[in-house]
């Protein structure tokens, strides 16, 4: 049973030690460690699908399709940005608190012009650690105990935990696949049922969170979609908090719509960005918040009394690429649609390959991921751990004996929705060719010993 | 809209002195001697080792270990076992944070409940107060004071007093905050000092967060001593260090927290669910850094000896223009910074606008203004209750080119003469 566990099984006032040299003296530690418990806000917070399935990953020998983050290069004048500013004095020491200059600018133009609306560049925009940090200077400026979030399944998993530190309450509602037999499922196939989320508001309902490219699934909203959620939010007086890292990366026959741009919507939405998806450079932990300066000015109190600043140089690299990429913002050439196309035919490769394998993908109309159903192949995990859902002891099992890692879905959903997905698995296609051929072998082997 | 919006967690919490004096010395482009940061460049062997992280394989600008990168993580085990007197081990008992700030922030949110009381000796880097109350905690000052004997010429005059300390502990107390050095008086505690701490941490069971961002920076031949070293302490301290502040390097923003594993764990789950992981290439940088540091530790080569060196002769050179123009400057033993008593020196402050702020506050703001010299106000580093009895200080940061000291020299000099 891991430290973890111990901790989680544990009441309020006795803690078990991990330190050797408090075991020996284990009755006077036991008194001392009480005192030494973590904090309530934290409480049940330590497990996490990360923390469970990247160090399993990271075995070299294993083709990882699991977290996301790309296998290929950035693009080089990111590269070059960041060596050029890292070579000024003045680049690697502080920079303005709540977003440095001229990437904020950058942002205020970019933003300004797919939202065609001025955008205050010090007022309206926040920079933060990465869209993770975006989406937890939000809760921590705008969630509190009593408040409830609407949070729709499957979500990227961070969601829940950071309504739960803020002290608020989460409230699930599924994406519902379509019924009826089609060749191809898509993520167009999910839908949110209106009425159903209509009864999830209230007058505790402090806000919804979307996500739109939506992680897992690859769910692109469309504008009546947004409109429907736009409506209960004006309807109930709800902010909405819109996470839009993968804004990018649509595919053909969809468009990415800013739920901002809405009527009614820019004074009461949050919207998140994120560097290290616009740039394939996800280790430079950079994102970004966009909203009105009345919302915008509490994330930036959240800001100032917790990491107060973000690296310089790395921010510095981002408004160059911004910049550059603004000029070329309707042409083939720019990365904005370029990683989209690339990322299409990565994405139609590994359907293709899913299908030969006798598995059911489902087709994602934007971001990086794509969902897998693995019931036709009615693999026999019975001699695995009860516990874990099926779709864990799925990956747990493809790593070990096929070398090849995903990350289980139920980890993007509610306790009560788990039926409903374990069925599934996630996998990352914004890999290299080289990837993407080793794991084509493996699926292509699947069925023999 | 009609509701209130805001979290009431960041009620009281929304002013912050550095976004105002910042901005205040940029818009009078100021001579900046306020803000802590070099106004030089990191040493070449760690931009060099940033550079190279840059262009290195895909893997620098992608995820690396959520806790810490591992070469990171690494070497500092290395680096400061020998140093703490413990093996420390690079996976549990080490969490890499944006900044020693984010360090700090996650200390106070993973172990700072409701109604949790906080010691914070005073002055105190300003942060600590907001963060306290931000965790529901309840923030209680126990301030340095200059000794009643004698002139009082240096930080190691400020001291302590060990039953007005005691006095303020309740069943309550979690824990006590201590900065050595200290930011802004520059007092590097002594090992008496810091055993008197250590006793009481231990016979009131009480955690003790050492923010030790200017460890290498010590003059005159004060020791800096890590409270986590002596018996006892290790279990229940947290030392916080800083990447900016060893290599000159603020902007990179790379921190760190380290203590004992069972405490560090609960700063791990605030971590991963705040920011989860910091910059790669950057973490790569500094673990380069520490790596040519520990072969050369105790050399002249050593950049931790050689950056006090350099500074120390930029502080006496400070110290002396500050007394030449009649300001009272207090000799910091450690740190970046220096606080002078401007008590003997008349100004006519009349300006409308800072009416009704404190004496610092207003002659901070009119020396920026009018003679163009950017500080930061001493008063702004206590709390409500003390910040009266020392509102006749401000703080200057020497850590600044050459160029830069003797332009604030030359502002000083002008004043001076003029009056």
């Amino acid at each position: 049973m891991n430290t973890a566990r111990l901790v989680l099984n544990c009441t309020k006032f006795a803690c078990y030690p991990a330190n050797i040299n408090c075991r020996r003296r284990l009755c006077t530690s036991q008194y001392m460690m009480s005192r030494h418990s973590h904090t309530k806000r934290i409480a049940g917070l330590d497990k996490n699908v990360w923390v469970a399935f990247t160090s399993v990953a990271a075995d070299p020998s294993i083709v990882n399709l699991g977290q996301g983050f790309p296998d290929i290069p950035p693009p080089s004048y990111v590269k070059e940005a960041l060596a050029k500013a890292a070579s000024v004095d003045r680049m690697n020491q502080y920079t303005r608190g709540f977003g440095h200059p001229s990437l904020v600018k950058a942002l205020s133009q970019v933003y300004g012009k797919v939202c065609e609306r001025q955008i205050d560049p010090f007022k309206e925009i926040l920079v933060t650690v990465g869209g993770y940090g975006s989406l937890f200077s939000t809760m921590q400026a705008l969630v509190e105990e009593g408040d409830e979030v609407i949070i729709i399944e499957p979500f990227f998993d961070c969601y829940v935990p950071m309504v739960r530190m803020a002290g608020a309450k989460p409230v699930l509602i599924p994406l519902r696949l379509k019924p009826g037999k089609k060749q191809t499922i898509t993520s167009a196939d999910w839908y949110l049922d209106p009425d159903e989320l209509s009864s999830k508001f209230n007058s505790r309902t402090k806000a919804i969170i979307i996500n739109t490219p939506n992680n897992p699934i690859g769910k692109v909203f469309t504008r009546e979609e947004l409109q429907m959620i736009a409506d209960l939010c004006i309807k109930h007086d709800t902010l909405c908090f819109s996470d839009e890292v993968y804004e990018w990366l649509v595919y053909r026959g969809h468009q990415h719509i800013k739920i901002a741009t809405l009527p009614g919507m820019w004074d009461r939405t949050i919207t998140i960005g994120s560097a290290g998806k616009t740039f394939s450079v996800t280790g430079w932990k950079l994102g970004w918040s966009v909203g009105p300066e009345h919302l915008i000015k509490h994330l930036q109190t959240v800001m100032q009394n917790t990491l107060y600043t973000c690296p310089t140089p790395l921010q510095e690299a981002v408004a160059q690429g911004l910049l550059l990429n603004l000029k070329m913002i309707d042409q083939p050439e720019c990365y904005f649609s370029s990683l989209a196309e690339e990322l299409e035919g990565k994405r139609d490769r590994m359907a293709a390959i899913l299908q030969e394998a006798g598995m059911t993908p489902v087709i994602p109309e934007g971001g990086y991921f794509m969902l897998v159903d693995v019931t036709s192949l009615n693999q026999d995990l019975s001699h695995m751990d009860d516990d874990d859902a099926y779709d864990y002891k799925f990956v747990k099992w493809m790593i070990k004996e096929k070398k090849l890692a995903a990350i289980p879905v139920t980890a993007f959903v509610g306790d009560e929705s788990k039926k409903q997905f374990e069925k599934y698995i996630r996998l990352c296609f914004i890999k290299q060719d080289s990837t993407l051929d080793a794991a084509e072998e493996i699926l292509k082997n699947w069925s023999k010993i | 809209m009609a509701r209130r919006l805001h979290a009431s967690r960041t009620d009281g919490v929304d002013k912050n002195v550095w976004v105002e004096f910042t901005k205040l010395a940029a818009d009078y482009k100021a001579v900046n001697l306020g803000q802590g940061f070099p106004d030089f460049s990191p040493p070449k062997f760690v931009q060099d080792a940033f550079c190279n992280a840059v262009s290195g394989g895909f893997q620098m600008h992608q995820y690396t270990r959520a806790f810490g990168h591992p070469p990171l993580v690494k070497n500092m085990a290395k680096f400061f076992s020998r140093i703490v007197g413990h093996e420390i081990d690079p996976f549990e008992d080490i969490l890499v944070t944006v900044g020693a700030y984010q360090a700090l922030f996650s200390a106070f949110q993973a172990l700072i409940d409701e109604g949790d009381e906080v010691i914070i000796v005073e002055p105190f880097f300003d942060c600590y107060q907001p963060m306290v109350k931000m965790a529901g905690g309840k923030a209680v000052y126990v301030p340095l004071r200059p000794k009643a004997d004698g002139a009082i010429l240096s930080s190691g005059d400020w001291v302590l007093n060990p039953k007005e300390l005691e006095s303020k502990i309740t069943p309550s107390t979690k824990a006590i905050v201590i900065n050595t050095p200290n930011n802004p008086l520059g007092k590097v505690y002594k090992t008496e000092e810091l055993q008197m701490i250590a006793d009481l941490c231990i016979k009131h069971d009480m955690l003790c967060i050492s923010d030790e961002v200017y460890e290498w920076l010590t003059y005159d031949g004060a020791k800096h001593v890590k409270i986590a070293s002596l018996p006892g302490m290790w279990e229940r301290t947290i030392t916080v260090g800083s990447g900016g502040k060893t290599f000159s390097a603020t902007g990179w923003k790379v921190g760190w927290a380290i203590g004992a594993g069972h405490i560090i764990k609960h700063m791990k789950t605030i971590h991963q669910n705040t920011v989860y992981h910091c910059a790669t290439a950057a973490q790569e940088a500094v673990a380069q850094g520490f790596e040519r540091e520990y072969e050369v530790f105790g050399t002249p080569e050593s950049y931790f000896l050689q950056l006090p060196a350099m500074l120390y002769h930029k502080r006496n050179k400070l110290a002396a223009c500050l007394q030449s123009v009649g300001l009272q400057p207090i000799m910091p033993e450690g740190g970046y910074f220096m606080i002078a008593d401007i008590s003997s020196v008349k100004v006519d402050l009349n300006d409308k606008r800072t009416e009704g702020e404190s004496y610092d506050f207003r002659f901070v703001k009119w020396l920026t203004k009018e003679k163009g010299l950017a500080t930061i106000p001493v008063s702004a580093f206590y709390s409500p209750e003390h910040s009266k009895e020392f509102d006749k200080y401000i703080r200057f940061c020497f850590v600044k080119e050459d160029s830069t000291l003797d332009a604030a020299g030359d502002i000083l000099r002008k004043w001076s003469q003029a009056q």
